[in-house]
């Protein structure tokens, strides 16, 4: 007879122990500001954690702190500080956020942060450069922007071996190597390369593992949420890349969705459409959006921001650790590139993971304060529907800002987006019985 | 003889349609929506059924539709007016291939199959510029009942161009071109022409195709059927029950229900 008992202890572990490792991270985060010592502010789409790390430094991620303000309900409270400052409405709502938090000296709902020390961010976002210019007025602390090369076109990605690889490289490397110095003396700790090589066999494991797990919600039914419990998953990515707890971490998530997948524990109950979504989550209505299409029977089964918001890291590149340096700086490429190709070239990508995963539909979801990440959506959508007869959605929101989330209207779009699925499949069932 | 109903609960107004197994309308209603959505459902459930002389027993199904689909209590499911609209556009006019929905508050662009399931669809986004709520406003500023704007608006002969895409700021626009000596008529056509020209921007997204049937309340204003052929540069179908086209898609899927049940029924006979 079959064992039908559920392992509670690995089933449901990835929230609980993400949960926990967020709380240690804010605790950590308090303790550095009750201390006075300045962090180092990241982002998202190529931070160097494992690099900052060995520094020293308390890392900060000002993305990940807006979009908890709205995940908890409270972002409104915190734009309309910032717009009372003088920010528009208009301008991207994690950036007013973080002002706003700045001008409570650094309080947030899960805790206070340090102020910054330095800030280390690419130009994957053009917000990120003006965001930082903001830090750099208010504190007169150093500013570093990496520059990384993006694909020349859509499907024109280059590797080792190739001149434009090689050189990107080594403009990447060059700048790697103006950016160490400037650590040490904001830092007064000197550059430790084996501690950096152990930083990075910490982030190969995790990307490795990442990898994988995202690889394991192609099982039907999914093992996961690529929305909801993705984002639990991305935070500890983002926030624990390069130490032990974060590689621990994704050995033990690979382990609880290989149980998953092995037992046929979906995370829906009834999986009945697989749904690939594009864009940035609805922060203010998290559950609640999600809720919209599972309720209806379909799970986000990936999607492009697992990709770019994980700093590129699903590629699964390691570190060659006898060439730390040359090293990071080919990891840096490329997953700052891929997190970029997931934004501006992604019909070849979404066609993939279309066939991959297979899915049944494609949401895009452009937000109001983006204009990185919603430029090219509508765009993008024209070029997949042209390519290949592919059920989509478009429904716009906000990441940040509940003044233009209207429930209502998202939930009429979808609900008709579901109908719309059905007719094809009965359309399909009469024409292939 | 079974009868399917269709309750379309719209922002302005509520719709209900009763057709019978032939797919005949057999009675329609309309009353304003106000604020309890429930009672402007059952009631305009009940004005149908006593337009139609039948008893509630007699119909069999019921499909709630429109954005108080949900308080439609006494209906069996649910159907978005995305559907509706097209499962009926198809109904009437069954070479439309492209629908477009003018309601109150919304305006919708449906693309359909030739069996009336939805392909795509694109509406207007949190804003009412383009939508019935855009005349209402004209009608407000320039003190002219909305079944009277259309045939004023089709006098006009120099439309003026109205840049405003906010309902809000449209009513002080046109009074500040009845100030500067602007006609009516022809401030009614450029009105008539602004919406148009957004509904066609829509219609656009999702691919002209024709037929376009024109459905929703607006389609009664005999100056935007005209404005919207010139912008498209067709002539759309436009049905006398054009403002019924939710409720009767709403009672057409109705009906699927009720054959849909009878038919295992009928294989072990």
């Amino acid at each position: 007879m079959a064992d039908l008992t559920t392992d509670t202890t690995i089933v449901g572990r990835g929230n609980k122990d993400g949960a926990r490792l967020f709380r240690e991270w804010f605790d950590g985060l308090t303790q550095a500001a009750a201390e006075e010592r300045g962090g180092a502010y990241v982002f998202v789409m190529g931070s160097l954690v494992e690099l900052l790390r060995t520094f020293d430094l308390p890392i900060v991620f000002p993305e990940i702190n807006s979009l908890q303000t709205a995940v908890r309900r409270v972002a409104h409270e915190y734009l309309n500080e910032a717009e009372d400052y003088g920010y528009s409405p208009d301008i991207c709502g994690y950036v007013k956020a973080d002002v706003a938090t700045q001008l409570r000296g650094g309080e947030l709902p899960m805790g206070r942060i340090p102020k910054p020390a330095i800030a280390v961010y690419t130009n994957a976002c053009n917000t990120y450069i003006k965001w930082a210019e903001i830090w750099e007025r208010m504190y007169h602390v150093p500013t570093f922007t990496l520059d990384v090369p993006g694909t020349r076109g859509e499907g024109a990605q280059t590797w080792r071996g190739h001149p434009d690889f090689e050189n990107d490289c080594r403009y990447v490397q060059a700048q790697l190597q103006e950016l160490i110095p400037l650590l040490e003396t904001v830092t007064g700790i000197a550059f430790d390369i084996d501690r950096l090589r152990e930083s990075m066999r910490e982030a190969n494991t995790m990307s490795r593992a990442w990898k994988r797990v995202l690889e394991l919600n192609q099982a039907r039914p999914s093992v996961f949420n690529a929305l909801t419990d993705g984002t639990i998953f991305l935070g500890v990515a983002n926030g624990f890349r390069g130490s032990p707890e974060g590689a621990r971490y994704f050995e033990d998530l690979v382990e609880e969705m290989e149980y998953k997948s092995a037992n046929g524990i979906g995370t829906l109950t009834d999986e009945q459409y697989r749904l690939i979504f594009v864009g940035v989550p609805c922060y203010p209505i998290f559950r609640r959006f999600s809720e919209m299409f599972t309720e209806l029977g379909g799970n986000f089964v990936t999607s492009t921001y697992l990709r770019f918001a994980s700093g590129g890291t699903s590629w699964g590149f390691e570190y060659d650790l006898d060439h730390p340096i040359e090293s990071l700086a080919e990891g840096v490429l490329i997953s700052v590139r891929d997190a970029m190709d997931n934004m501006f070239f992604q019909t070849g990508i979404l066609l993939e993971m279309f066939d991959t995963f297979r899915a049944d539909g494609i949401v895009y979801h452009p937000i109001k304060s983006c204009r990185t990440v919603s430029t090219g959506l509508a765009d993008n959508r024209r070029a997949l529907m042209k390519e290949r007869d592919v059920p989509s959605l478009f429904i716009e929101s906000d990441m940040m800002d509940r003044r233009v989330v209207s429930e209502a209207q998202l939930k009429n779009r979808i609900d008709a987006f579901f109908e719309g699925l059905a007719a094809r499949r009965q359309q399909a069932a009469i024409r292939d019985p | 003889m079974a009868y399917a109903a269709g309750v379309d609960v719209g922002s302005t107004q509520t719709k209900a349609v009763i057709i019978d197994e032939d797919r005949n309308i057999v009675a329609r209603s309309l009353t304003d929506t106000g604020a309890n959505v429930i009672r402007a459902a059952e009631q305009a459930f009940h004005e149908a059924l006593q337009a139609g002389d039948l008893r509630e027993e007699e119909v069999e199904y019921v499909v709630g539709t429109g954005y108080g689909r949900y308080k439609v209590t006494f209906g069996n499911t649910q159907v978005t007016e995305i559907s509706c609209h097209g499962r009926g556009a198809v109904h009437m006019f069954p070479e439309s291939r492209t629908v477009v929905d003018m309601g109150g508050q919304d305006t919708k662009a449906i693309s359909v199959s030739p069996t009336g399931e939805i392909v795509d669809f694109c509406m207007n986004d949190k804003c009412a510029a383009g939508t019935g709520r855009f005349l209402g406003a004209a009608s407000s500023a320039l003190d002219i009942p909305l079944d009277e704007l259309g045939p004023t608006a089709l006098r006009g002969e120099k439309a003026v161009k109205i840049s405003t895409t906010c309902t809000v700021f449209a009513e002080s626009e046109v009074l500040s071109w009845l100030g500067k000596g602007k006609k009516i008529e022809d401030i009614l056509l450029g009105v008539h022409q602004s919406i148009a020209g957004r509904s066609t921007g829509l219609l656009r997204r999702v691919g002209i195709h024709e037929q376009v049937t024109f459905t929703g309340g607006v389609a009664r204003n005999v100056a935007m059927v005209d404005a919207l052929n010139r912008s498209l540069g067709l002539t759309v179908n436009v049905s006398d029950d054009s403002h019924y086209m939710g409720a009767l898609g709403a009672a057409l899927f109705a009906l699927d229900h009720i054959l849909a049940a009878r038919a295992p029924a009928r294989q072990d006979a």
